[in-house]
């Protein structure tokens, strides 16, 4: 443990530790979720509740926990990090037998004032864990197979526990973040190679799954992935929402309709246009230059997270600065390829700006993470 | 262990390679999303465009009418009534706030109203029509209509709505609808789109909510197209939904009333079933409630009344009501000792007037006791000491056997809310609740029906009509389903020997028609329509002894929660058994006097179709019976409207 034997004496102590922060990082994420705000007010029809309001205290509640997170000593994350996830782990359980069942599947636990899933803590305690666990293991050994299989391990229970909510797409989200943070620690290419291909047969084993006894996926996944494929087949039926969200996108030209003037939007054609399909709205009111400037906000997340993980010599720091953004990253690509018609509807949500307390609480906790290590990296 | 500088920079070297891998597959992910939204939104903007101003075409769903509900003889016991209500539209309305002003010149509103109105059409696009008053009458619908060019905005509207004609007389059998609630929502596992209207109504309690699926029918939907704004321009196509089944129930509601009427006043249970196909005849609860109160939205104080009332109108006694059965229990108790060979009907047993058992006394009802009685005069005068013998014989598990065979202890299917299962204990039973091992005082307790024996009015009145038919009927409540007749619910005879269950008959018949009997006074005077029943007083507290010395043993004497249930169970003819009948009268004192006479009114009824004749009561009790009928608030059931009154 490399790291008490140089950073303690250097690294910022007290009140000091604020002006370590970074800032640049947290004037993003401001932004980001600001744009947010200012969707949620117009898909409301020009309204503050019912969304805008509680979002907005929803994120004041976020960025405190980023800041109480960033105050503490990155040390101690990195020593509770088998325990997070361990209790990420029980939370899933719990759920797989006494949650809450919301559109059938079992996935919160309903805390009074805001309903926690479990699958978006375990996204973060994923990465801690992973994180530590390289942090640990000798460099030299970590593409042997015994040490490749451990972490193959904490990906695979949770994803195992995910999907039996069942939650497809955080399932393979968790595959993807898990998968990320190994290909940084080192892990020989030839793995992924190998996984990869084996990737590709699962996905022709599980569409000849389809109808016989051994059906590897619910009914109505396999509805989602043919809607995906021909969103024209239903058009009012199940493949409505992506046509619906297309042409609600597509409409929306270069500079967009103008603000609280989408018209796909209010008419009530595109559904969950507060939460999963927010993006619509943006693109449809802000056109083309909104649409790639909250890309170009999210992809410039990455860049500051890449370049903060870079200057960090210390190993745990540095995997959980990258594992936080590639589940950031995965979050705002899979949403955003999904409202386009690239991938199949999922329900991930946009991050920061669509409406929900637990992602966007849990997302702000991993940027607490994040600038935790930041604040303490060895200077 | 300290790692050396070498490693540090080697592991972090490969971090960074790899990061800026990473990094740039997500560069080239975003530059495809990008080039994706430049393709839709530059590229083929106009495409995109000229659809969003086609895309014009909005479903509507349209609820179903929901399933009429009719009683045996096709008289409607829950209807659609057509509900008229007035809509504001806040962008016709321009001025929601002079509209309203003006709105309420001709109904008047409320501050509280207006109050909701602004707020609704505040919340809401400025097309969607808000409610500004369901419920409407005609008149009132009128005055607006006629004067709607001064109202810009408000629109008067029609829909349907659940009525129940009969009022309270079958609140707790068809039981009421209400909106669906969030919590409706999060219980039930039903994706049915029609849940998500706001203010669809389904059902809540009784068979309106067991027999929901059925009830309510499948959406129809309509295609509307709208323009730019949203405003609604025509209809394209529309498909009507099914509406829901019709159901047509066992009960007759020219019974129900009569007893429910009966019943005025007491606190109290009477379920009427044909001993031939388990039809439920009729099924009262008293006191009731109006339904039709809980379909508009029940008022606090209303509902602060009903809670509040020591009668408990909301309960449904009938199902969800157990009580201790008292001496109709002596049925099951007979039935158990004969059946097990313990006795035989001649065998005498000599009563003194108590038995000694496990150290304490147990009295006879009869001061003094009533000698040696067989099994005809254990029934006919209610001996409780033959019974305290015999149940000691044959042992209690035998006992709650018989009780289960004759339908006790269980839980019937039929669709009403909270149907209770009662209870027949066993030693069993005992050990596992209480830990406790069964006394041999428990035994004689239960022969009479009290201690821990727990019967429901509906279990009481199967108990009776499978001993009158000596057939296995279990109870059936709903007669056909869309004309479809639903099947009768019986697999054969009952499994006791037919000498025993005709000598219990014979006893019961000796109740009510021989002089000494425990409801002589009660009998039916028409030979053809002879009642047979069992009386049945069932304790719900002890004598102190302090009450003892101060003589307060008299029902009359004690505050009204503290008396005797009165209990009787019958049938009719006793020549050849038609209907069963329970009552529970709940602290009515003695089951010959307050309960009996209920039974023998209620089955005359039933064996007549009408309001019984003087002739088939006592000569000395007519000219109270003549004045009981008079004073009686019947309500003169609405003629049978032959199944086509869907609105």
């Amino acid at each position: 443990m490399s790291y008490l034997e140089y950073s303690v004496r250097t690294a910022p102590s007290g009140p000091r530790k604020v002006l370590y922060l970074n800032w640049s990082l947290l004037l993003l994420l401001t932004a980001i979720s600001s744009i947010g705000f200012l969707i949620l007010y117009s898909v409301a029809g020009g309204s503050f509740t019912p969304w805008a309001e509680p979002q907005i205290k929803r994120f004041l509640l976020g960025l405190a926990l980023m800041f109480g997170i960033a105050m503490v000593p990155i040390w101690f994350w990195r020593n509770v990090s088998p325990l997070a996830y361990l209790f990420a782990l029980l939370l899933l359980v719990y759920v797989d037998f006494f949650g809450v069942v919301g559109k059938g599947a079992q996935r919160w636990i309903d805390l009074g004032f805001i309903n926690l899933q479990p699958s978006e803590l375990a996204k973060i305690t994923l990465v801690m864990a992973l994180a530590a666990y390289y942090d640990v293991v000798d460099i030299k050994r970590i593409s042997r197979p015994f040490w490749v299989a451990i972490p193959v391990l904490l990906i695979l229970v949770p994803v195992a526990l995910v999907l039996k909510q069942p939650d497809l797409g955080t399932a393979l989200m968790l595959l993807a973040g898990g998968g990320a943070i190994m290909f940084l620690a080192g892990v020989h290419w030839l793995y992924f190679a190998v996984v990869g291909g084996m990737g590709i047969g699962l996905v022709n084993l599980v569409l000849q799954s389809r109808g016989k006894a051994w059906q590897l996926l619910e009914d109505y996944q396999f509805r989602r992935i043919d809607t995906f494929l021909n969103p024209e087949s239903d058009p009012l039926g199940a493949g409505y929402h992506i046509t619906q969200s297309k042409i609600a996108l597509g409409s929306g030209g270069i500079t967009g309709r103008g603000f609280m003037q989408g018209t796909q939007s209010r008419l009530n054609f595109l559904p969950e246009k507060h939460t999963d399909f927010i993006f619509t709205t943006l693109a449809e009111e802000f056109g083309f230059i909104g649409g790639t400037s909250l890309l170009a906000l999210y992809v410039l997340v990455i860049v500051f997270c890449i370049a903060a993980a870079m200057t960090n010599r210390d190993r745990f720091g540095a995997l959980l600065t990258l594992g936080m953004s590639v589940t950031f990253f995965l979050f705002f690509a899979v949403n955003m390829s999904m409202v386009m018609g690239l991938a199949p509807v999922v329900g991930v949500p946009l991050p920061l700006v669509s409406y929900g307390g637990s992602a966007m609480v849990v997302l702000m906790v991993a940027f607490g993470l994040v600038q935790s290590a930041h604040v303490h990296k060895p200077r | 262990m300290k790692r050396d500088a070498k490693q540090t920079d080697d592991s972090a070297r490969i971090i960074n390679r790899r990061a800026l891998v990473l990094g740039a597959a997500q560069f080239g992910m975003a530059g495809i999303l990008a080039l994706r939204m430049r393709e839709m939104q530059v590229e083929q903007a106009d495409e995109y465009r000229m659809l969003a101003e086609e895309n014009r075409i909005n479903m509507r769903l349209l609820p179903p009418a929901r399933g009429l509900i009719f009683d045996r003889n096709g008289t409607p016991l829950a209807v659609n009534d057509q509900n008229y209500r007035i809509v504001i539209v806040r962008e016709d309305a321009h001025d929601v706030e002079a509209v309203l002003r003006k709105l309420s010149e001709l109904i008047p509103l409320s501050d509280e109203e207006i109050a909701r109105i602004h707020q609704e059409t505040r919340r809401r696009s400025s097309f969607v029509p808000v409610t500004v008053r369901d419920q409407l009458s005609w008149d009132d619908l009128a005055r607006v209509a006629v004067n709607t060019p001064a109202l810009p905005g408000v629109r008067p509207e029609v829909g349907l709505s659940r009525g129940y004609p009969n009022g309270a007389d079958f609140a707790h059998v068809v039981g009421y609808v209400g909106p669906v609630s969030d919590y409706d929502l999060s219980k039930l596992e039903d994706p049915d789109p029609l849940l998500q209207i706001p203010k669809f109504q389904i059902g809540k309690t009784g068979v309106e909510a067991k027999m929901e699926q059925e009830l309510r029918g499948r959406a129809g939907n309509s295609q509307i197209e709208v323009n730019a704004m949203g405003r609604v321009m025509r209809e394209l196509s529309r498909t009507e939904g099914t509406a829901g089944s019709n159901l047509q129930l066992s009960v007759d509601a020219g019974l129900q009333n009569f007893a429910e009427a009966r019943l005025t006043g007491e606190s109290a249970a009477v379920v009427v079933t044909d001993v031939n196909s388990g039809d439920i005849m009729a099924i009262v609860s008293a006191p009731s409630f109006d339904p039709n109160m809980f379909v508009r939205g029940i008022s606090g104080p209303d509902y602060r009344a009903l809670t509040g009332n020591k009668y408990r109108p909301l309960a449904n006694k009938t199902v969800q009501g157990v009580y201790p059965p008292g001496s109709t229990f002596k049925l099951v108790t007979a039935l158990a000792a004969l059946d097990a060979g313990v006795i035989s009907a001649e065998d005498t047993v000599y009563c003194p007037g108590y038995v000694t058992a496990g150290g304490r006394r147990f009295h006879c009802w009869k001061h003094g006791g009533h000698g040696r009685v067989n099994l005809h005069d254990s029934l006919k005068k209610s001996c409780d000491v033959y019974y305290y013998e015999v149940a000691q014989r044959a042992g209690i598990d035998r006992v709650s056997a018989m009780a289960r065979k004759l339908g006790l202890g269980q839980a019937f299917d039929i669709p009403m809310s909270a149907v209770a299962e009662g209870l027949t204990p066993t030693k069993d039973w005992k050990q596992a609740r209480y830990g406790a091992a069964w006394q041999v005082g428990d035994t004689l307790n239960a022969a009479i029906g009290q201690g821990y024996v727990l019967a429901s009015p509906l279990q009481l009145s199967v108990m009776v009509a499978r001993i009158a038919s000596g057939t296995d009927i279990a109870p059936r409540l709903v007669r056909a389903i869309d004309g479809v007749p639903q099947p009768v619910l019986r697999t054969g005879p009952l499994d006791i020997d037919p000498r025993h269950v005709l000598a219990v008959r014979r006893a019961m018949q000796a109740v009510s028609n021989s002089a000494g009997g425990t409801a002589y006074r009660s009998r039916i005077a028409d030979p053809a329509l002879e009642m047979a029943g069992k009386t049945g007083t069932s304790q719900v507290r002890n004598i102190t002894a302090a009450e003892r010395a101060r003589g307060v043993f008299r029902n009359e004497d004690l505050p009204w929660e503290r008396r005797d249930h009165a209990l009787f169970v019958a049938f009719a003819p006793f020549a050849e058994p038609r209907y069963a009948v329970s009552v529970v009268v709940e602290h009515g004192g003695g089951g010959s006097l307050a309960a009996a006479p209920i039974a023998r009114d209620v089955l005359l009824y039933a064996l007549e179709g009408g309001l019984p004749r003087l002739e088939a009561y006592p000569a000395g009790d007519r000219d109270r019976i003549e004045e009981m009928f008079r004073t009686m608030p019947l309500r003169t059931p609405p003629a049978p409207a032959g199944g086509s009154s869907r609105a």
